[in-house]
């Protein structure tokens, strides 16, 4: 359902991303694994067309998207949650949600998003910049879920968070996965979250996917060994 | 008893006078306030905006004289909104072949828009001379309106105030009310992460910027009802019009409002008991002191960072 090509990618000079090929299922949940400046973020950047694309192609449900602009792949159907939040700490709840809402929305939150975050319906009213740093993160998620997305992209969820917050995140992931029939891509260094969550992990070292395996048959120990500095 | 009433009709002159002063500034700094308080453009340009609206209004006039007399009284309508068009448009032309080719180079920004005024006050001069030019206002804008015998409001101050009144709700209900609107404010604390959900930055940027120039259009128009019109007309005010809005703290509209009635007050009340220019002095050395104290100006908004 989500595809993608050789994709390459890099800043000025320097590639970051060496051919990277990956074919996601619809409502599966992938998570790429591995360590500070290996690429996770490089590879969100450029999926969502924030960071140039050297080459390659992606696409959702069959359509090329690697041309588009970052707001038309919004529309397209990916919808991002970057490392560090990026909420919009100045406007309120409410209205951090309505960005992402399409104008056909006429601003109204749906029902089912607060019904995903009920405290962010409690707390519609407060600047999103004073909320704290996992209500952000569920902030960013219900935003990025307001735009109706067909596949979301969550860059690095966890950091940060406490605990039992990150429970709660991977418990709501997977329950709008089954909702919503979403397919997720989650970078994570945290690997008992992504054991959790996943159906597959990859790992990516120095811009290549350098082991990809199915829930079942991962070896914690191995991939741990490609987090660990 | 008699110096009591007399003082009074002064003291609401003066009040009026004051009030007068505050409309001018802020129907000056309200487009600048969406352009540089809202996107972060230093639009040193913005004043010839101004300009832009008080000779439109000034060839509708001459217009509205030579072929349809019968139209005088409510030419100026129809001007004010025609000074919004004029006005957007070049704006949103300036936005595409200029504006949005800098964004990420304020300081370039400052010295492009600069050149860009020098450009178009020598069009205006090329066009309408340099001799300044008045536009004729309707009978019914003439003369003032009488509470008590001894006040003396004049009509065309009355009509600007209400104009101001009419665009400071305007834009308030655009930018905080409107879909418009959050998308600005979006755009404005993160153009990154507005793209990534869906926002069209480009365009959010061609409207506001073309928006703020209209507004200058409209305070241009009416500022023919107060003095004449000349090729520098609008860079006479820029300075002031920054002003108010560093002042007012510059992502917020209430701001600049607190600091446009502060401002035109301090200096007319001030204006009484002493010449204009020490007036002034004492005006810009408070403001100074004051950022000095709170360089964020006089409304933030507080968050955590």
């Amino acid at each position: 359902m989500f595809q993608i090509d050789n994709l390459v990618s890099g800043y000025g000079q320097s590639q970051i991303l060496h051919e990277l090929n990956l074919d996601v299922a619809k409502k599966e949940i992938v998570a790429v694994m591995g360590r500070n400046g290996m690429g996770k973020t490089t590879l969100f950047k450029s999926l969502m067309g924030v960071l140039p694309q050297w080459g390659g192609q992606i696409s959702v449900d069959g359509r090329d998207i690697s041309r588009l602009e970052t707001h038309q792949r919004v529309e397209a159907g990916i919808a991002y949650v970057p490392q560090g939040r990026m909420i919009f700490p100045s406007m309120t709840v409410l209205e951090n949600i309505q960005t992402g809402l399409p104008a056909s929305a006429k601003g109204k939150v749906p029902d089912d998003l607060y019904a995903l975050f009920p405290v962010l319906q409690e707390m519609r009213h407060r600047k999103g910049g004073n909320l704290s740093g996992g209500q952000q993160q569920q902030l960013a998620i219900a935003r990025a879920l307001a735009t109706n997305p067909k596949v979301l992209l969550l860059d690095e969820p966890t950091e940060g968070i406490q605990p039992s917050i990150i429970k709660d995140i991977a418990r709501t992931l997977k329950e709008i996965r089954n909702l919503r029939d979403l397919t997720i891509i989650v970078s994570e260094q945290v690997l008992s979250f992504t054991m959790e969550i996943a159906d597959r992990f990859l790992v990516i070292e120095k811009g290549k996917f350098v082991i990809e395996e199915a829930r079942d048959r991962v070896d914690e120990a191995t991939i741990s060994r490609y987090l660990s500095v | 008893m008699e110096w009591l009433s007399e003082f009074g009709a002064i003291a609401a002159m003066q009040g009026f006078n004051g009030l007068s002063v505050f409309c001018v500034l802020l129907l000056m700094a309200l487009g600048l306030a969406i352009i540089f308080g809202q996107m972060g453009v230093i639009n040193m340009a913005h004043g010839e905006f101004l300009t832009i609206g008080a000779y439109t209004t000034f060839v509708v006039s001459s217009l509205t004289e030579q072929y349809a007399p019968a139209f005088g009284p409510y030419y100026f309508f129809f001007a004010i909104v025609l000074s919004f068009l004029i006005a957007g448009a070049i704006g949103w032309l300036v936005e595409w072949a200029m504006i949005s080719k800098l964004y990420q180079r304020p300081l370039d920004t400052l010295l492009a828009t600069w050149g860009l005024s020098l450009v178009m006050q020598q069009t205006f001069r090329s066009i309408f001379g340099a001799r300044e030019v008045s536009a004729t206002l309707p009978e019914w804008l003439m003369g003032s309106w009488n509470p008590t015998e001894t006040i003396d409001i004049p009509r065309n101050g009355l009509f600007v105030m209400g104009l101001t009144i009419l665009l400071t709700a305007i834009i308030f209900l655009m930018l905080y009310r409107s879909r418009w609107g959050l998308q600005v404010r979006a755009t404005m604390q993160n153009r990154v992460m507005s793209r990534a959900v869906g926002i069209n930055t480009k365009r959010v940027d061609r409207m506001t910027f073309a928006l703020g120039c209209g507004v200058a259009g409209v305070a241009g128009a009416a500022f023919t009802t107060i003095g004449s019109t000349g090729p520098t007309a609008g860079s006479l005010y820029i300075v002031d019009t920054f002003l108010v809005v560093v002042f007012g703290g510059a992502a917020s509209l209430f701001g600049t409002i607190a600091s446009a009635f502060s401002i035109a007050q301090a200096q007319s009340i001030m204006e009484f008991f002493m010449s204009g220019s020490m007036a002034k002095v004492l005006t810009l050395s408070a403001v100074i002191l004051i950022l000095m104290m709170r360089p964020q100006g006089l409304f933030s908004i507080k968050v955590r960072k």
